[in-house]
């Protein structure tokens, strides 16, 4: 099929793309913020006030889930609904229940906000909200599946696009994986017990977690890339054979790659020392990515200098190769006695958080916002590179210390004694810490300005804007039925 | 793992990773006739080419791919199949904890028969003793022993249960559970005012005439049998001095008056079954050490 003959572009539901889109920034900020906080709590503990809902305990897991859920799920939300529609050249399926996603996912945020400052969580990583909000959650969730896959089974073109695979493998993998680590008996309203005990517990809770990792922030943002890279640069996908490889070699190999987050412990031995096989036969799958991405840009690099959004999704990818080949080695159980339990894994975890799921968001949002608000570009191109330049900056300073903190401080937890006591005692290593926390700080710090920067820029470009393209509000899908 | 399941993960493994060398050699090369663009266009302008799979990437999975093989068939990961290096952790830790014993084991020996008052002018020991200080008791006492808010400074020459050798290795030995009674409801508020004052006047030497009078009474009937009638305390019963300036829980109105009010529990955790005695012997040697002045005088009452 040409484009001569792709049917006439229909009337695209974008209201609720814009929601998400500016929810995005909201919640960035608000995320970054919490953010930068409990790293400056860690530098001066008199930071919390002595107020228990401002402690790092209660905050850490707001931070966390701000921007990965509030931050890079609405990002998704709005990223996914954009293109969803444009690959397959009609409007939303039930765009009520897409605008239902939207109110329904802004509620879950607000309600994580009041409930973890309280202290009520389940205690599980990246999986904190009771069971309250976990049912709204997935309700929300369904939704969005239905709205998506509906879309796609009404899509106006043969093929379905590269970008679509990921999304879709997104969405499904979110449900299995949100639905079954959260299963558990409520005790009360702010209290239940998970159905899994010991072990298990330990290890269903990984396999989520890693895979919320594998499908939520990798997955879900190569969809992003994959429409957004080529768009910006105009030219083709580097190579659809290594999007067919590269996507099913991820999504199957990520499903066994959660034990390494428990490597030395009571797991049994088989499955750890599958979770690092799997993880390291993952370096190659996930590369896939970086390279269609990068490659797409050969014969074109000049524009890399041009153009600052490129500069943004460009420096992302080589942050997720950079993290997705760090993952594999910490997964290897010599490197990972030494990584884990450290300052190492959040440097790592920012690298893939701050410079991929960070950076790409950013770069879709300014190539995404002036085309939803019928405006030529970003009111300040010169704003976008000084924010690209402060989030670089930040990122690296934030990975460097973690690194160096890391290692730092596995050396000094693993040596001993000839009598077997230990070298140095745990305030020793926090004592060594506290200077990287300082520059840690400063990283994250830089990086928020960023994000400032950014939602100024974005109030300015959305300011009086007389929206061109038609409201979503106004039905349309018997326009979208008419072009059948 | 019941065999049932084992073959199960067998399969599941295998066929994974089966598959994903299928998908490499299936998509590896172009196939004659093929054209370098699918020619599929979305949203008016995103066409792909079809480039063959960079040659080092498809290096680099081939080599984890061969890596993981071997890997799974040198140690534990495919169901119950054990490895041919029968490998385990459980028998890297009691092969690496053999050897640490047996050189702890050496390290100590000398120091097996010999008392505390001969260990404690001894450097080496009091250096191990150190060691042991560290990874045992700096957790609430302090790296440098001097304590914080529920932990007593064991450098400061004051003690709860007696500072002679014989008493900290009882501490260590035994462990220790202080206890402070409430008198919650059994005071009303002008007593308790009263006690407080009476309490912080070995320090400012304010005395006010009647609520000195009121504390000093009250004091006697409920205080003293514990922390003596001057509040010199007693070591025998762990009842802290109170006419000095040392205090555990704090030495304000506020922090004197919830002591009395709700009590306080302290728990010095036994030590017998985690250290040997020569361990207790040398950890006892450090702490005489960090208190030589007091220690000088030790023979004193």
């Amino acid at each position: 099929m040409s484009a001569a003959h792709a049917p006439p572009v229909p009337r695209y539901d974008d209201e609720v793309v814009r929601r998400f889109a500016l929810t995005t920034v909201l919640w960035g900020v608000v995320g970054m913020l919490v953010g930068v906080l409990i790293a400056a709590q860690l530098l001066w503990p008199v930071l919390n006030f002595d107020t228990p809902w401002l402690t790092y305990s209660r905050l850490r897991p707001l931070h966390t889930n701000a921007v990965i859920f509030a931050f890079g799920g609405s990002g998704l939300f709005a990223t996914s609904y954009y293109i969803v529609q444009r690959t397959c050249r009609t409007s939303l399926f039930l765009p009520r229940l897409a605008m239902f996603t939207f109110w329904g996912w802004q509620a879950v945020i607000v309600a994580a906000a009041i409930t973890l400052p309280l202290g009520i969580t389940q205690g599980k990583e990246y999986a904190e909200l009771e069971w309250p909000i976990d049912l709204l959650i997935a309700v929300v969730w369904v939704s969005y599946a239905v709205v998506y896959f509906g879309t796609i089974i009404k899509r106006q073109v043969d093929h379905i696009y590269v970008a679509n695979w990921f999304f879709g493998a997104f969405i499904l993998t979110i449900a299995v994986l949100h639905i079954v680590n959260n299963l558990s008996m409520p005790f009360s309203m702010t209290q239940s017990y998970s159905v899994y005990g010991g072990t298990v517990d330990a290890m269903v809770q990984w396999w989520y977690g890693h895979n919320a990792v594998g499908f939520f922030l990798t997955a879900g943002f190569l969809g992003m890339m994959y429409y957004f890279i080529p768009k910006q640069v105009g030219k083709p996908i580097y190579s659809y054979r290594l999007s067919i490889v590269h996507f099913w070699a991820l999504i199957s190999t990520y499903m066994w790659a959660g034990p390494h987050h428990l490597q030395y412990t009571s797991l049994p031995d088989w499955v750890q020392s599958l979770g690092m096989v799997f993880s390291l036969i993952l370096l190659a799958p996930s590369w896939g990515g970086m390279i269609n991405g990068v490659m797409t840009l050969s014969g074109a690099w000049h524009k890399l200098r041009e153009d600052p959004i490129l500069k943004f999704l460009i420096v992302s990818l080589s942050f997720y190769g950079m993290s997705t080949f760090e993952g594999p080695m910490m997964s290897i159980k010599t490197v990972n006695s030494l990584s884990h339990y450290t300052d190492w894994t959040i440097g790592h975890v920012h690298s893939g958080a701050l410079g991929w799921v960070g950076l790409i968001t950013m770069g879709s949002l300014y190539a995404l916002i002036p085309k939803l608000y019928g405006k030529p570009a970003m009111h300040s191109i010169p704003a976008i590179n000084l924010h690209f330049w402060l989030a670089t900056i930040g990122i690296v300073l934030y990975i460097v210390a973690m690194w160096i903190a890391g290692v730092m401080q596995g050396l000094m937890w693993r040596a001993t004694n000839a009598d077997g006591t230990l070298t140095y005692s745990f305030i020793e290593s926090l004592v060594a810490t506290h200077p990287f926390y300082a520059v840690r700080l400063a990283g994250g710090a830089l990086y928020l300005a960023g994000m400032v920067v950014m939602a100024w820029n974005v109030w300015k470009t959305v300011q009086g804007a007389a929206i061109t393209i038609p409201n979503a509000n106004v039905p349309n899908t018997q326009l979208a039925g008419a072009l059948k | 793992m019941t065999p049932f399941w084992s073959i199960v993960v067998i399969v599941l493994v295998v066929a994974n990773i089966i598959g994903c060398l299928w998908l490499l050699i299936w998509t590896a090369k172009r196939t004659p006739g093929e054209s370098a663009d699918t020619g599929h266009v979305w949203d008016d302008d995103l066409r792909e080419y079809n480039n063959p799979l960079p040659r080092w990437w498809l290096n680099l999975f081939v080599i984890t791919i061969i890596f993981g093989a071997i890997y799974l068939a040198l140690y534990p990961g495919l169901g119950n199949l054990p490895g041919r290096l029968g490998w385990s952790s459980a028998a890297q830790h009691d092969q690496r904890a053999a050897v640490t014993q047996a050189q702890r084991q050496a390290l100590y020996q000398p120091y097996d028969q010999r008392e505390i008052a001969d260990l404690r002018h001894d450097a080496a020991a009091v250096e191990l003793g150190g060691k042991l200080f560290q990874s045992n008791c700096a957790g609430c006492h302090g790296v440098d022993a001097r304590g914080a808010k529920g932990f007593p400074n064991l450098a400061d020459g004051d003690w709860l249960y007696g500072g002679d050798a014989e008493r900290i290795y009882a501490s260590i030995t035994q462990g220790r559970g202080g206890q402070m009674p409430t008198f919650f409801g059994t005071l009303d508020e002008e007593q308790l005012k009263s006690l407080v004052a009476y309490v912080r006047d070995w320090h400012t030497k304010r005395t006010d005439g009647t609520e000195y009078q009121v504390g000093a009474r009250k004091f006697a009937g409920t205080c003293a049998a514990c922390h003596g009638a001057d509040g010199n305390g007693n070591p025998l019963l762990g009842a802290p001095r109170l006419n000095d300036d040392i205090w555990l829980y704090g030495g304000n109105d506020a922090a004197i008056r919830e002591t009395i009010l709700y009590g306080r529990k302290g728990q010095m955790p036994s030590f017998e079954a985690t250290l040997s005695d020569t361990q207790r012997r040398l950890l006892t040697s450090y702490v005489l050490s960090l208190n030589a002045p007091a220690v000088a005088s030790a023979g004193q009452p």
